[in-house]
């Protein structure tokens, strides 16, 4: 090879889906890990570093090394802080991060959005393509930042064409060491459901989504796209299929599901701002990222459910 | 002893599984898997369509229509095996059962059974229960989103182009046809889908509405409340299936897609006179 290593900044590096990015990249890239949880222990070659990326040190970490691409994955979740913060770092973080990469000619930025954007309406057709408005934030106050970041990603894109910034949009992703709210719901033993409600929805490996992110980096080709497989299943089902009993809880009126999940402070799993998306189905279509970049997952809706389901069977 | 049989023969249907039986037999389970329909791992598609519900529901609409409203339907032929398909009808008689019943006849179509997908109001996705299961028969709600994906995926779909006017119209008004939307011929134009016109006869009298009870339907935000009978009547039902019509995409202007749709209009208005010639009592 006479080209020299590419240098690849990964962000939120103590989740379990950058950790898998930073394995399929390490060799190949000179990575660079970034969370701002704590210093990930890497392999000796990677430098580490426990940063926020909405404050001033996170711009040593350019200094100190010339990168070209930023594989942005690290977000901070919705039960993890509250509103405010979680806004600066998500939204003022990720665009001190996109100025960064202006300022230090960073050649390329992956964003890692999630389908939430969309929102959760009785009225949203299936197959939602990527021009579909965002209503997320009609719905609800605590997916403002999820839009934000969205919006803002969209504006660098059009504002910023050398950071080739590409925005995947990927549907539930599920699978080990996963933390994010279905995934935590799907490993409880008792898992809260809607009478009367159950909603289409489409879960995507997290091996699958890491082979995603790589692919959309080593290729490059900007642009918003779903990351979505075309096969589906109802949330009762999924729950069912999960190995979880469930738990019913009463859906009308609207606003009782939401006080209930609110009384009994099921923040991490069923948080009373997703309580549509339990409701209403958001369908994603991801034919867009399937064609432009040759991808299928490699997973199917069993191999996802049944680690959820030995996970109950060997902890019992 | 007679007695004691009967009360057996209830016991019978005492268990949900030999209900279940009696109700999807092996004809419609072989009806369901006749049908070019694509699902996934689950028996889901996009849209909530679930082969285990297409069954009860095919089980369910098959004694509705066979033994409570004996429909007669022909021309069945004319709708196409495969590929994109929109079935258009007159719409009446309060509850969609005119839906219910060429979805029927679609689904037990003895040419090629296809799985019917209907359009919905927006409101019933947001019904506990009721959402759920008309998703799991194929039902979606109206939007042309929606609408064009599935014709792209060769779905066939059933359309009532007067939407709540013809459904909600009152008794007197009978067998007049309302205006038509214009969106079903611009949907047709842009994904090339067959148009099958069907013209209904008898649905008018399951329901017979004498009066729009308007307040109550704007405190309940329904389209309208009738004031007839409660359940549909056992009325025999005419089913007569045109032949089908492809439209090209030259309209240029929206007058001239109108034009398109009176053809189809026209079409229905005949088919609806031949079915009302044909009928020999209403019930």
């Amino acid at each position: 090879m006479s080209e020299k290593k590419k240098t690849v900044l990964v962000t939120g590096a103590a989740g379990s889906l950058a950790k898998r990015v930073i394995a399929r990249l390490h060799g190949r890239y000179n990575v660079i890990a970034v969370d701002f949880r704590r210093k990930v222990e890497t392999d000796a070659d990677i430098p580490s570093y426990k940063v926020e990326i909405h404050k001033r040190g996170f711009e040593d970490v350019f200094r100190k090394h010339r990168i070209d691409a930023v594989l942005h994955i690290g977000r901070i979740f919705p039960h993890e802080h509250d509103r405010t913060r979680r806004y600066n770092a998500n939204v003022l973080g990720s665009k001190k991060l996109f100025e960064l990469c202006r300022k230090y000619g960073v050649g390329q930025v992956l964003v890692h959005s999630t389908y939430f954007v969309y929102g959760a309406s009785a009225y949203n057709p299936a197959l939602l393509d990527e021009d579909s408005p965002l209503k997320a934030s009609e719905v609800t106050q605590d997916l403002v930042d999820s839009v934000e970041l969205e919006n803002l990603a969209q504006i660098y894109l059009w504002k910023a064409p050398e950071l080739n910034i590409t925005i995947l949009r990927p549907c539930n992703v599920l699978g080990p060491g996963v933390r994010n709210t279905m995934s935590l719901l799907l490993s409880r033993r008792v898992v809260p459901v809607l009478v009367g409600f159950s909603p289409i929805m489409q879960f995507l490996h997290v091996d699958d989504m890491a082979d995603a992110l790589v692919l959309a980096f080593e290729r490059n080709r900007p642009g918003v796209y779903n990351v979505a497989p075309d096969d589906y299943v109802t949330y009762q089902v999924a729950v069912e299929q999960c190995g979880c009993r469930k738990l019913s809880v009463p859906s009308i009126p609207p606003l009782l599901p939401k006080l209930i999940s609110g009384a009994l402070n099921w923040n991490s799993f069923f948080p009373p701002y997703l309580i549509n998306y339990f409701k209403y189905p958001v369908i994603i279509d991801g034919r867009r990222f399937g064609e432009t970049f040759g991808w299928k997952p490699k997973r199917n809706l069993n191999d996802i459910f049944s680690y959820y389901r030995k996970h109950k069977l060997l902890s019992a | 002893m007679q007695v004691y049989d009967k009360l057996k023969a209830l016991t019978r249907f005492a268990s949900r599984e030999a209900l279940y039986r009696q109700v999807v037999t092996p004809e419609v389970e072989a009806q369901i898997a006749r049908m070019p329909k694509p699902v996934g791992s689950f028996g889901y598609d996009a849209w909530g369509y679930n082969e285990n519900a297409a069954r009860l529901g095919l089980g369910v609409v098959k004694l509705l229509y066979e033994k409570y409203f004996r429909v007669t339907a022909h021309g069945v032929e004319n709708i196409p095996t495969h590929g994109p398909v929109l079935v258009i009808a007159n719409h009446s008689g309060q509850l969609p059962m005119d839906g219910v019943l060429i979805g029927g006849a679609m689904a037990m179509n003895p040419h090629g059974p296809r799985a019917p997908r209907s359009m919905v109001e927006r409101f019933f996705p947001t019904v506990p229960w009721l959402g759920n299961v008309l998703t799991g028969i194929g039902a979606v709600i109206g939007d042309p989103l929606n609408c064009i994906k599935m014709l792209e995926q060769g779905e066939a779909i059933i359309v009532f182009p007067e939407g709540v006017r013809g459904s909600g119209k009152l008794y007197r008004h009978r067998y007049q046809l309302q205006r038509f939307g214009n969106g079903f011929m611009h949907m047709a134009m842009q994904t090339g889908a067959t148009i099958v016109p069907v013209g209904v006869v008898g649905c008018e009298e399951t329901m017979p509405s004498f009066a729009n009870i308007a307040p109550l339907a704007r405190l309940l935000g329904l389209p309208y409340v009738p004031f007839g009978p409660l359940l549909p009547l056992p009325a025999k039902v005419y089913l007569n299936f045109g032949e089908a019509m492809c439209f090209d995409r030259t309209a240029r202007s929206e007058e001239e897609v109108t034009a398109r749709v009176e053809l189809v209009k026209d079409k229905i208005r005949a088919l609806i006179e031949r079915g009302l010639a044909e009928r020999k009592s209403v019930f």
